[in-house]
Parts: structure tokens; C-alpha cells; sequence
């Protein structure tokens, strides 16, 4: 089980409170983490990801083990921490504002 | 007993706004989706208890919500892991909206062409005869139809096909549609408006349209008269009249009386003709109302006053009403989808300002009370008249 960190607006979305797990049935690449959680969660379908060219949007970051993946394609395999749920995948809304 | 429910989209969430047919004791509820911007919120004609609510957010993009129960309790159309067999659609579609064919491009502001590309959902028109029927006018300008309660979404593209679509330019607030108005009397018939585009109006159901902004003058494009480039802000119709259309423009007020073939200006005595928002009185069709705004730049009213003006003579002759409204330091604005009217007798009128107050007026203007002072900056606002 993968762990994954949402953020508050989308635990609100999803409606869940804290972490979410996720379950892959295939290799663990960052891709296959959000396939998985957009298959959990629908609400959250074109929410970080744009529905049909799955770009990240602009104002979310995925970060892990104090690396940040947003800049990674999807098939980038995850960090073994996070493959083996020592460490949760953050999904990061940017910092905006001063 | 008869009442009002006001629904309130802003820039941090929605609010519920309910009150008798007295309408001086005022409920509210919210904030609905705190933190996202709620462009618009409209009920159904046919089923009041169907809301539907447009939700975005710079961070996570266009969210639909829907109430089954008046804006008690909302759902994503098709959010839940298992949707439901009469949810309607298919799972996590309801936020999807794909230009249909070929996406094709509209003028950049620097002149270029630009692709057209999907931003959010500015106006949410519910069926006049069916609950799960909805239009979606969206940035870039676009017209989108869900027939399964906002569960999935199809393109009328006819629309941004229209021949003068690559010729289309954002405004400053970008390119949309914005209004949507169905005709009553002919479910073939509908108007839109986009900014910067225009007026179109549609006789076949939305399939094909025609650029109908004959009169209109805009001395801030190249052909003051063109076709297309004509920002307009506002339009509105009285249900009894269709053929009869009040527009409030970058600057100017316009009417036509022949369905948008023909427009002629109505600005008459405003002490400004630039404005957003327009409306019509529930019961005297010639009866309008309009808040000048001082200018583009200065989106704030005249002299520190907050004054909205009527007219009972179809435009031209306008008087301000200013019964409990700030006639001092008030500078806020009133963004177009920020006004509406109540069928109840005497007609109830209420508009929201960027400063974050609610005004409403029990009596067609005559005297006006904050129902609310301090919500965040107002983006639209709606009624429903409740039997």
C-alpha cells in the first residue's frame, strides 16, 4: 500500500480525513499512483491532473522522501520508502501569496 | 408561505441566503466550498430544491457541485467511488470539459493566435423544463450541455465555430461566455454573450448561431461597428417579452426590440453609461436596473456613491435609488452576474459587491438593507422565488 498525502481542499473534495492508501496492481511509477487514486477517489479526476493529457497542473507538486518528482515524468518509479509505506507521496497545492 | 433563497457565489465560497416573503429576516448558510472561487450558483426553473454550483480554484481547477435538497447538501455528479446506478454519467466526469473537433485558435492579446484551451465555468443555465438539463458557459468562450444532472458534458460547438471565432480576443477578465439566456417562448431560441466577442443568438437548439451586434458602438476596436469585438458585459430578458433584450456594455446601455437584430443605445441620463450588471423588473417588463460604474479603469460608482438606477420607460430616463445605500466612501463594484430579481409582488431586487455586501430591496428599489456586510468579494448572484 502506497500512502498519500492530499491537500486540505482535496480531503475535502474526496471527502476523507488524514492519509489516504492506495493499492497498485502494477510497478510503482508516480503515474500509477495517481491512476490508482483518481480510480479510489473520481472526484479528484482533473483535479491535479488535466483529464486527458494527465499534465500536472500548474499549482500542485508532488514531493517524497524531500525530493521533488513534480518535474518527473510519470513513469518515474517512486522512492523505496514510499514504495514500501515508511514515507507518504505528498500532493502539494503551490505556495502562493507573499 | 412564499419566501426568497439567494444564492451567493464569491471568491472564497458559497452562501445561502434565505428569507419569507417579508424578506427582512435573512438566514444565511455558508460558506459552502470555503477557499474555492464560486463563479455562479443557479437553481433549476422546474425543481427549486436542484441547485448547481460552478466551483474552481487557480490550484485544482474546475470542480461541478450539485444540490438535491436546496442547497442543504451538494454533491460532484458522479464523484463517488461507486456511483450510484441513477447518478447519471459516468464516474469523475463532471469537471471534464473537452473542446469537441478541431480545438481550432482565437486571437492572443498581443494579436497572435492563441489555441483555444479550457480555464473554467463562468454561468450555469438550468433547463427552464428540465432539472437534469444544464448550460455551461465557459473560458475560453465556449457553450457546453449536460443532459444527466452535470454528471458528463458535451460541447455545442457550433458555437466557437461560429466563421468569426478565430477573430475572437480576451478581454482583460478573459474570454467567456458569460450569460445564457433561453427563450420561453421558443426552446430553439437562446442568446449568449462573450466577452469579447458579442452577442450570438441560435434558432435551432444551440447547433448554429449568428452574430447579432448590429448598433452596437465600440470605439476601442479597429471598426468601432464590426461584427465581433464588442465587450459585452451583461444581457436581459423579461420572460413575457423575448424579443426585447437589455444590455449593459463596456460602455453604453443598449435595447433591442427585434430580438437582437438591431440594438440602439438607452444610457440616456446615467452620470456614467459603464457598468456590469443589468436587470429587469419580475412584473413591468420597461421596468430596468443597472449600477454605473465610473469607468474601465475606476471600477468603483461615481462620487463614493453606491446608487443603482432604474428606469420605467425602457431606458433612457433613469433615477437613482440610493434608500440605504452607502451615498459615501463606498467604492466597490458589481460584477455582471451580480445582480437578480424576485418574482414575489412587490418585486425584490438584491445585488453583491466586491466588498463583500449583500444588498436587497423588498419593494423594486425603493429601499434597500444589507442582508449581509462582510462576505468575501461577491461574484454572482442569484434568486428563487420559493411558493
Amino acid at each position: 500500500m502506497i500512502r498519500v498525502v492530499l491537500p486540505a481542499h482535496l480531503r475535502t473534495l474526496a471527502r476523507v480525513d488524514g492519509e489516504v492508501m492506495v493499492e497498485l496492481n502494477r510497478p510503482p511509477t508516480l503515474g500509477a499512483v495517481l491512476d490508482a487514486l483518481e480510480n479510489s477517489f473520481p472526484v479528484l479526476q482533473g483535479t491535479i491532473r488535466d483529464h486527458v493529457t494527465h499534465k500536472r497542473r500548474d499549482f500542485v507538486r508532488f514531493f517524497a522522501c524531500e525530493e521533488d518528482l513534480s518535474h518527473e515524468p510519470p513513469t518515474v518509479s517512486l522512492p523505496p520508502a514510499v514504495v514500501n509505506g515508511t514515507e507518504p507521496l505528498l500532493i502539494v497545492g503551490a505556495i502562493a501569496g507573499g | 408561505m412564499s419566501g426568497v433563497r439567494v444564492l451567493v457565489g464569491t471568491k472564497k465560497g458559497a452562501f445561502v441566503l434565505t428569507a419569507d416573503g417579508k424578506r427582512k429576516n435573512w438566514e444565511v448558510s455558508g460558506p459552502h466550498f470555503g477557499g474555492w472561487e464560486i463563479y455562479h450558483v443557479k437553481g433549476s426553473p422546474a425543481d427549486p430544491n436542484r441547485l448547481y454550483a460552478s466551483q474552481s480554484s487557480g490550484w485544482f481547477g474546475q470542480v461541478l457541485q450539485r444540490s438535491d435538497d436546496g442547497g442543504k447538501t451538494w454533491q460532484v455528479p458522479g464523484g463517488e467511488a461507486m456511483p450510484a446506478p441513477d447518478s447519471g454519467g459516468r464516474p469523475g466526469q463532471s469537471n471534464k470539459f473537452v473542446y469537441e473537433g478541431e480545438v481550432g485558435k482565437h486571437l492572443w492579446y498581443d494579436g497572435s493566435p492563441h489555441p483555444w484551451e479550457f480555464k473554467r465555468v463562468w454561468h450555469l443555465e438550468p433547463s427552464l423544463t428540465d432539472p437534469d438539463t444544464v448550460y455551461a458557459g465557459v473560458e475560453d468562450a465556449a457553450l457546453f450541455r449536460s443532459t444527466d444532472g452535470a454528471a458528463t458534458w458535451h460541447e455545442l460547438s457550433g458555437l466557437r465555430h461560429h466563421g468569426s471565432g478565430p477573430a475572437w480576443q480576451p478581454g482583460a477578465g478573459g474570454l467567456a461566455v458569460h450569460t445564457v439566456l433561453l427563450d420561453p417562448t421558443n426552446p430553439q431560441r437562446m442568446f449568449v454573450a462573450i466577452s469579447a466577442a458579442g452577442v450570438f443568438r441560435s434558432e435551432d437548439g444551440a447547433q448554429t448561431w449568428q452574430a447579432t451586434n448590429r448598433g452596437l458602438q465600440s470605439q476601442y476596436i479597429p471598426n468601432p461597428e464590426a461584427e465581433v469585438g464588442h465587450c459585452v458585459h451583461r444581457i436581459a430578458m423579461h420572460r413575457s417579452r423575448p424579443q426585447v433584450l437589455f444590455m449593459q456594455k463596456h460602455w453604453d446601455v443598449m435595447r433591442t426590440d427585434d430580438g437582437a437584430d438591431s440594438w440602439r443605445e438607452i444610457s440616456g441620463n446615467l452620470p456614467t453609461d459603464f457598468g456590469f450588471v443589468i436587470d429587469v423588473h419580475a412584473h413591468e417588463p420597461e421596468t430596468v436596473y443597472v449600477v454605473p460604474i465610473k469607468s474601465d479603469s475606476e471600477h468603483y460608482p461615481p462620487d463614493g456613491a453606491l446608487r443603482v438606477y432604474r428606469s420605467r420607460t425602457g431606458g433612457n430616463e433613469w433615477e437613482p435609488l440610493t434608500n440605504g445605500l452607502p451615498q459615501r466612501d463606498c467604492y466597490v463594484n458589481v460584477l455582471r452576474d451580480a445582480m437578480s430579481i424576485d418574482a414575489l409582488d412587490p418585486c425584490g431586487v438584491y445585488f453583491g459587491t466586491t466588498g463583500g455586501q449583500v444588498y436587497g430591496s423588498p419593494d423594486g428599489g425603493d429601499t434597500w438593507a444589507p442582508i449581509v456586510r462582510d462576505l468575501p468579494a461577491v461574484l454572482s448572484v442569484e434568486v428563487q422565488t420559493l411558493s
